[in-house]
């Protein structure tokens, strides 16, 4: 089971969190303009790296707000979180 | 130690209490202890532990065992244990023993109390850490147990530590990620006096460990010689350790097999417990050593460059008579008598738990064994786990001799799954070259054991079929369990009742009280439908739905989800969840709402009311809600960060209860004499607040089945009353309670979906016929979508009704439609759609059906197939409207 750096309540179990998506895709602000090209690469495309990866979790069964953290899809060890809008940090790569 | 009396195959033994079964049988000359699960092959033990390939048992006293290696079942007063052949079964009484679980958060998890493992407690202890120590034996020591030596004082008094904690029969049985471990401590199988009920039989530990240490030691292997599996052919450390440590004499005569200096020490124990040693057969060319050069002053004869060929057994006993010694080529073979033979095949470091969280083996040629590599940040290994064998071992690189095709047919490599050589010669004559291809090909290393003896064994078979090293193909993997263990143990006190979080409504003791047969939505428990008497379902609803059509019927609403939103934003915030528009709607009023994914299909939908400017209550499907509730708080948090709207979910804190049908408005005047129930003063989708049977409510008037409804909200403690008020009040007009099926019976005659049954999330609102729902004047979730080239081409599966032709028959739901023209050709042929709802209809007096079709608002009237179970049946298309087309009946 991992252990989550939850950036507000500190490294919890997983049981507490639920995975979201991977983090930093903005919702396209000019949705009416933009290719369906564009638009698709938003709705069904996300990045599928062997190695480090940005995530967004929540904290469900806990504080419930969302965040960012690093981790690694190869032996799941996590970085640094960091929360909504605070700027990344590097990869820790 | 006590004498016991125990019990196995029907047979009375004596024994000494707290020893193994293993051992108690092989003191009473069991040596032949089941057949083998595929060949029927005599077996007998071969191992100290869990390793133990072949004898295993299923237990029937205390709280049983279906399936466990007679190696590490205590002996006690009273046991019954019966051989097992291969395959174990559950017993059918239950078990009342009491199981539960643990948390701990840890410095150090130490698995295994052998020396290495004392050592590493130690070490961490001095300097102040918390250290837990599982071992799985019942004492500390590891290898100094079998060789029933002491541990020396000084490591021994790590144990009494205050900051350490000593679990003995505790076995860790998995490693996840940072540091979580998962043990199982047996804490009364081997009680000889009478055990508290209130003692957990075992207990589930779960660790979260800063630095985890691996001391798990290592299980002997043996070689794949003809016939290896005699009963008598035995792993050389456990046999000595039986025969010495133990005082198990029925053999009388040995002949040792070896490849490396274990042999040798296993051989004098032998020699030294009285057991008359014929030859140490050594398929190294020359050994040095203390042991060597303790066999050869006891007068031993060494035969080196030697190893097993072949084994023969006794006519009657089926146990080992002599083995085959000879080249390890196979030539020049002559036999030696023994009724032990005794083998030393090398060591296999137990990495298992290492290898559950990607840690790779490496090989090690000097010890012929896979170890472990250098620790990692939270994970590292001491002992013989980590390539410290400690001693003069020099094993030779040797897994089994030259075979005939004839003699690798009986060359076991897996016991358990009775695979031999042969098999490996097969999968590899197939072209498989890695250790994880053979091993699917030929079962290797899948049965109860997981390969412990046999895993390093076929990977050194392959790479000498190949010409390779055993890591050059591949690596070991498993998974956890290390061993077997009861669900019970995983399961702890979370059985029965308690196994599941179960949900009710305020309401439900008097459904229950109405006999109500319950059905599970989600974690909720709702009525089904309420039978008069022994009436049946099928009755029971064409009743309740006769009713809400011409009279008022009454149901529990209570589950449906129900979001508290509030804010400055919230009207803005709907207005982009929601495809339709909110912010326009009136206080007091309620609309119904349609959500999407950004893909643009339909995911919940639901009754939104606008309780005050500010202020709204949202409802989702019963099973939505907290899927829901997950939405909203996304995107407040991750994208609309400015908008100021908080959510509460505050579904268990109302209790609504819904009267429907014609006569709902006499029936809600009568409860609320104070409310002007007019459709003039109370129109559709308003809220009126009012007292209620006496109790303050909200009044909404929505309706789920087209007819007049009114449902009543009141504090949830309030559920009760209102809904005895509302079966008393209403009996002059015949109130029926209705429940689930009853409910989707008559929404489906409106044509209304249900998210979840009717759709998949595959279906946009247009595909279900709602256009109407879709704002075209503002923007929100999913939207976008709508433009895309999939979802905007025609043709797509669109939402239709199907009327069967023989109004008789209920078109099965999930079933599969096709092209009329298609319906006499052989399968198979194209689907064209599915079916989705299916009802027998007592308002249209036949049965109707709903669902998917390709370009369906294109084809209302004409004819489709259904296959199902080998007959056809025809279907009518229709619009997916059955009952009250007109809309003339929601406001009475
Ligand atoms: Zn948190």
């Amino acid at each position: 089971m991992l252990n989550i750096p939850c950036p507000w309540c500190g490294p919890r179990d997983e049981t507490e969190f639920h995975y979201g998506q991977e983090a930093g895709v903005a919702y396209p602000e000019n949705r009416d303009e933009i290719s369906d090209e564009l638009w698709a690469k938003f709705v069904f495309y996300r990045a599928n790296p062997k190695g480090w990866h940005a995530e967004r979790w929540v904290h469900s069964a806990g504080c419930r707000r969302w965040f960012n953290v690093w981790r690694n899809t190869i032996n799941h060890e996590f970085g640094e979180s960091y929360k909504p809008f605070e700027p990344q940090p590097k990869s820790p790569a | 130690m006590s004498k016991v009396t125990f019990k196995f195959d029907g047979k009375k033994y004596k024994g000494k209490a707290g020893e193994s079964l293993a051992t108690a049988l092989l003191r009473n000359e069991v040596l032949h202890f089941t057949d083998s699960a595929y060949r029927d092959r005599p077996r007998g033990v071969i191992g100290l532990g869990h390793e133990e390939p072949n004898a295993l048992v299923y237990v029937d006293s205390g709280a049983g065992e279906p399936m466990i290696p007679a190696t590490v079942v205590p002996v006690v007063e009273g046991l019954v244990a019966r051989s097992l052949s291969g395959a174990g079964y559950l017993p059918d009484t239950r078990d009342h023993s009491r199981y539960d679980k643990k948390y701990k958060h840890v410095d150090v998890v130490v698995v295994g109390a052998g020396i290495a493992g004392l050592k590493a407690a130690l070490e961490n202890a001095k300097v102040g850490k918390d250290v837990v120590i599982c071992d799985e034996q019942d004492r500390p020591g590891g290898h100094l147990v079998h060789l029933g030596q002491e541990v020396p004082a000084e490591l021994l008094a790590v144990l009494n530590l205050p900051n350490v904690t000593y679990l003995p029969r505790t076995i860790v049985n998995g490693l996840y990620d940072q540091g979580y471990s998962v043990a199982i401590e047996r804490r009364t199988d081997h009680e000889t006096s009478k055990v508290s009920k209130q003692k957990a039989r075992i207990r589930t530990w779960h660790f979260r460990a800063q630095q985890t240490i691996l001391a798990t030691g290592a299980y002997q292997r043996h070689l794949v010689f003809a016939n290896n599996d005699l009963p008598g052919i035995m792993l050389s450390h456990s046999a000595a350790t039986y025969v010495a440590r133990d005082g198990v004499d029925v053999f009388k005569s040995a002949v040792v097999i070896t490849v490396d200096n274990q042999g040798y020490r296993d051989a004098i124990r032998l020699h030294n417990a009285g057991v008359q040693v014929n030859a140490v057969v050594d398929c190294r060319q020359s050994a040095s050593g203390p042991a060597v050069d303790a066999v050869r002053a006891a007068g031993i004869e060494i035969l080196f460059g030697k190893t097993a060929i072949d084994a023969c057994a006794k006519k009657k006993k089926g146990t080992v008579k002599c083995v085959n010694v000879g080249n390890l080529d196979g030539t020049e073979s002559a036999c030696i008598d023994a009724d032990l033979v005794a083998v030393s095949g090398g060591w296999t470091p137990t990495v298992h738990l290492a290898t559950y969280i990607g840690v790779k083996p490496k090989w090690a040629p000097e010890l012929a064994a896979f170890v472990l590599p250098a620790a990692t940040k939270w994970l590292s290994s001491v002992g013989m786990v980590a390539g410290d064998f400690g001693g003069d071992d020099s094993p030779a690189i040797f897994f089994g001799p030259a075979q005939t095709e004839e003699q690798a047919l009986s060359a076991y490599v897996d016991f358990q799954r009775d695979a031999t050589l042969r098999d490996v010669r097969r999968a590899i004559k197939a072209g498989m070259q890695s250790i994880e291809h053979v091993k699917r090909y030929t079962a290797i290393g899948t049965a109860h054991d997981q390969g412990k003896t046999s895993g390093t064994i076929t990977m050194g078979l392959i790479g000498a079929a190949l010409g390779k090293a055993p890591d050059e193909i591949g690596s070991l993997t498993f998974r956890s369990p290390f061993v077997g263990i009861p669900f019970a143990a995983l399961a702890g006190r979370e059985r029965g009742q308690v196994a599941d979080p179960v949900r009710r409504t305020p309401i439900h003791a008097l459904h229950e009280g109405a006999k109500a047969p319950m059905e599970d939505v989600g974690q909720w428990k709702r009525p089904w439908y309420f039978p008069n008497g022994k009436e049946k379902l099928h009755d029971a609803v064409l009743r309740e739905c006769a009713a809400v059509r011409e009279g008022v019927g009454v149901m529990d609403a209570s589950t449906l989800g129900k979001i508290d939103i509030q804010g400055p934003d919230a009207a803005e915030f709907l207005d982009r969840i929601y495809t339709n528009m909110f912010s326009s709607l009136k206080v007091g009023a309620s609309r119904y709402g349609f959500m999407c994914g950004v893909d643009g299909m339909v995911f919940d939908d639901g009754v939104t009311t606008r309780l005050g400017e500010n202020h709204f209550l949202m409802t989702t499907t019963t099973g939505g809600a907290a899927k829901v509730l997950d939405w909203l708080e996304e995107w407040l948090y991750t994208e609309w960060p400015d908008l100021k709207v908080y959510c509460t979910s505050v579904t268990e804190h109302i209790s609504t209860v819904a009267i429907v049908g014609p006569k709902s408005r006499n029936l809600i005047a009568k409860l609320s004499p104070t409310l002007d129930v007019s459709n003039e003063a109370f129109g559709f989708m308003e809220n009126k607040y009012a007292d209620v049977a006496g109790i303050p409510a909200r009044i909404a008037r929505i309706s789920f089945s087209g007819e007049l409804a009114y449902e009543i909200n009141v504090e949830a403690w309030y559920g009760a009353h209102i809904w005895e008020s509302v079966m008393r009040e209403g009996k002059e007009f015949g109130i029926t309670p209705y429940g689930t099926e009853t409910m989707h019976v008559l929404r489906a005659e409106k044509g209304y979906v249900i998210l979840g049954q009717d759709t998949d999330g595959t279906q946009t609102p247009m595909d279900l016929g709602m256009d109407w729902i879709v704002s075209k004047k503002k923007d929100f979730i999913g939207k976008r979508s709508f433009t895309r080239s999939d979802t905007a081409r025609a043709g797509r599966h669109q939402l239709v009704g199907f009327m069967p032709v023989d109004g008789q028959v209920v078109i099965p739901e999930g079933a599969y439609v096709i092209n009329a023209a298609d319906a006499a050709k052989p399968a198979p042929v194209a689907h064209t759609g599915y079916v989705t709802s299916s009802y027998m209809s007592a308002a249209l007096g036949r049965s109707f059906a709903m669902g998917m079709l390709a370009n369906g608002a294109a084809r209302h009237g004409e004819q489709v197939a259904i296959p199902f179970g080998g007959k056809v049946i025809m279907a009518q298309v229709t619009e997916p409207l059955f009952f009250d087309k007109e809309n003339t009946r929601r406001d009475g």
